[in-house]
């Protein structure tokens, strides 16, 4: 049970990684990012082809940030002249780059699973409270819970952080009084679609990479998402917290049953609140 | 390859074509069904098979634009109530019987339940939460035929298929197969086509425009996206028990992400609210991933994703949005 516990937190800090950028990049820009899982797919092909050394998990941390970082910044470009559109145009647009991403990796790392060892030191397992535990997934949840404070912080406490959730809550305004919201914009796409790939590195030891993860992984970003509510990253914190503990305990203690489980879930914040836990009026569709 | 598309075509164009005399429009429709009918008799086998499998799968796109066009709810999860009503029908002519009108009735049933279960939830939803809801029940009901092996043989997919039979005899040959699918394509076709064109079908039009002044003027519009969300999913099912029919193995791809996304390409390349432009679509896709695919190495998939950016960028109406400017404004 405490090894559930356990996996279900490893998970849950590395879904609100892959979510924060999903969650804030639609409050923000209004775009529905379908790539985002393709990204987090790129990140884990990167991570399990330089895995088994420290310097090749460092280096495909630091492609996968590069690229993340490239990426998120033309997504930005291709999807800016349709923002007066609908949201229909921006998720078929992000869903073509999708399928050419994923067909993309396909080709260069092939169609079989590929398997990520962490990185050596790490790659054993320690004892935590009389039980067995892999000591990758123990510093996966610090690294993930630093991760989420450092963002916590610089979005509710800097100025740039400011910057950003004024933007989410009203752009027009922001550009009314003369910040160029297209720079903010592009950044924080970017820093998303960064996030992305370093969740696909930091996941691979886990998950693995195969066709298909990318998919998988996409609705439950999109589910934290939508419970946590759209644009907040407390609310995509807590929501991947409850995904990451349903989803493994779940497995454990109704096995067959765990995605109905997230639907579950799902459904009844929906029910209960439209707009998601942390969600604000402004998150709910204007438009 | 133009061949196989060739049929569709100026048919279709010249039915659509705004305030054409009625009676050339019906022409052109009775000239397109009577070169749809006669096909199989010039064609080689694959390239019937090619064209079976357009039918099919057109028929599934014209069931999502029923939601997408229609109604403008833009469904991403659509496949889930195509492959429910594919595996039901392909199950009970395994188990039960193959005898014709019975796998078709399963599979259409099967749809319209399946989606009479998720629908409640969807329809509650708007814009793109509608899109995350129903990406998210597509992927659960991919999960639920994965886990419930007995039934659909999990990752195996269901095998075993037999050909449907029609009064006794089994339509073995891919002619055959052709006209019985052809014949239940223009019957579901014909059915999504008074649906849209009635009274019932203006108010869904309505909803799409202006949802909240519907609401004023007093209709009660959940209930009716939920009537249609069931009835597209009848639908879909419909077309699900043809791709059992035809295909005779039914795999969780059917199910997934993937089959639904390409089935809203189908819709928006041809047009969204343009049920033949929705045919057009999906002969496009059918055409590039199952026809061109293998000599593009199996990376029809890579050239789909690239068309659904064309597309977005360069046809905001899809292609018959373009012939037909200003369709929108009635």
């Amino acid at each position: 049970m405490l090894v559930s516990v356990l996996n279900g937190l490893a998970i849950g800090f590395l879904l609100f990684i892959l979510a924060v950028g999903l969650s804030i990049v639609f409050g923000m820009m209004d775009v529905l990012n379908l790539a985002h899982g393709a990204l987090f797919l790129g990140g884990a092909y990167l991570g399990a082809a330089f895995s088994g050394s420290w310097g090749g998990f460092l280096a495909a941390l630091g492609i996968a940030a590069v690229g993340g970082l490239l990426a998120g910044a033309l997504l930005s470009l291709m999807t800016g002249p349709l923002r007066r559109r609908s949201h229909l145009d921006q998720a078929l647009l992000t869903l073509g780059v999708a399928f050419v991403v994923a067909e993309l990796l396909i080709i260069a790392f092939g169609d079989d699973p590929l398997s990520a060892a962490a990185p050596p030191a790490l790659d054993g397992s320690v004892t935590v409270f009389g039980a067995v535990y892999p000591a990758y997934r123990l510093v996966l949840i610090g690294v993930g819970a630093v991760l989420a404070i450092a963002v916590y912080l610089v979005v509710e406490r800097t100025r740039v952080g400011a910057l950003v959730r004024a933007t989410v809550a009203d752009r027009d305004m922001v550009a009314t009084i003369g910040i160029d919201n297209r720079l903010v914009t592009t950044a924080v796409f970017a820093v998303g679609s960064l996030l992305a790939t370093t969740a696909g590195v930091l996941g691979g030891p886990i998950y693995g990479a195969r066709p298909g993860l990318d998919a998988t992984v996409l609705i439950l970003a999109l589910v934290v998402v939508v419970i946590g509510g759209l644009g907040s990253v407390r609310g995509a914190l807590v929501g991947a917290l409850i995904i990451g503990q349903a989803d493994t305990l779940g497995r454990v203690l109704l096995p067959g049953l765990a995605s109905f489980l997230l639907f579950a879930a799902l459904a009844l914040v929906l029910v209960l609140r439209p707009q998601g836990l942390f969600g604000g009026p402004a998150a709910v569709g204007a438009r | 390859m133009t061949a196989v598309e060739a049929p569709a075509v100026p048919g279709g164009a010249a039915a659509v074509t705004p305030r054409a005399p009625r009676g050339r429009a019906w022409l052109g429709a009775v000239a397109v069904v009577v070169v749809l009918a006669a096909v199989p008799l010039f064609l080689a086998p694959f390239a019937t098979t090619t064209l079976t499998r357009i039918l099919v799968f057109a028929l599934f796109a014209v069931s999502l634009d029923l939601l997408v066009g229609v109604t403008g709810l833009p469904s991403l999860g659509h496949a889930a109530y195509f492959g429910a009503g594919a595996y039901a029908a392909g199950w009970v002519s395994i188990h039960v019987t193959a005898e014709a009108p019975v796998p078709l009735l399963v599979g259409a049933a099967t749809g319209a339940v399946a989606a009479a279960l998720t629908g409640w939830i969807t329809v509650r939803s708007a814009g793109v939460f509608f899109l995350m809801l129903t990406l998210a029940i597509g992927e659960v009901v991919q999960e639920l035929g994965n886990a419930w092996e007995s039934v659909t043989g999990g990752a195996n997919g269901l095998t075993g298929i037999p050909s449907v039979r029609v009064a006794g005899a089994p339509l073995a040959n891919a002619g055959f197969t052709y006209w019985y699918v052809l014949a239940v394509f223009l019957l579901g076709f014909a059915l999504v086509w008074l649906v849209a064109r009635s009274p019932f079908g203006a108010a869904l039009r309505g909803i799409r425009d202006n949802e909240r002044r519907m609401r004023a003027i007093g209709y009660p519009t959940s209930l009716y996206k939920y009537a249609v969300f069931v009835l597209a999913g009848g639908v879909a099912g419909l077309a699900g028990s043809l791709l059992a029919a035809q295909a005779r193995f039914v795999a969780l791809p059917d199910l997934g992400f993937a089959t639904a996304a390409f089935a809203l390409l189908a819709v928006v390349i041809g047009g969204a609210g343009s049920l033949w432009g929705a045919c057009l679509g999906a002969a496009l896709v059918i055409v590039v991933r199952d026809a061109l695919g293998p000599s593009l190495g199996g990376h029809g998939t890579l050239v789909l994703g690239a068309v659904f950016v064309l597309v977005v960028y360069l046809l905001p109406r899809g292609a018959a949005g373009i012939r037909l400017p200003g369709r929108r404004s009635s």
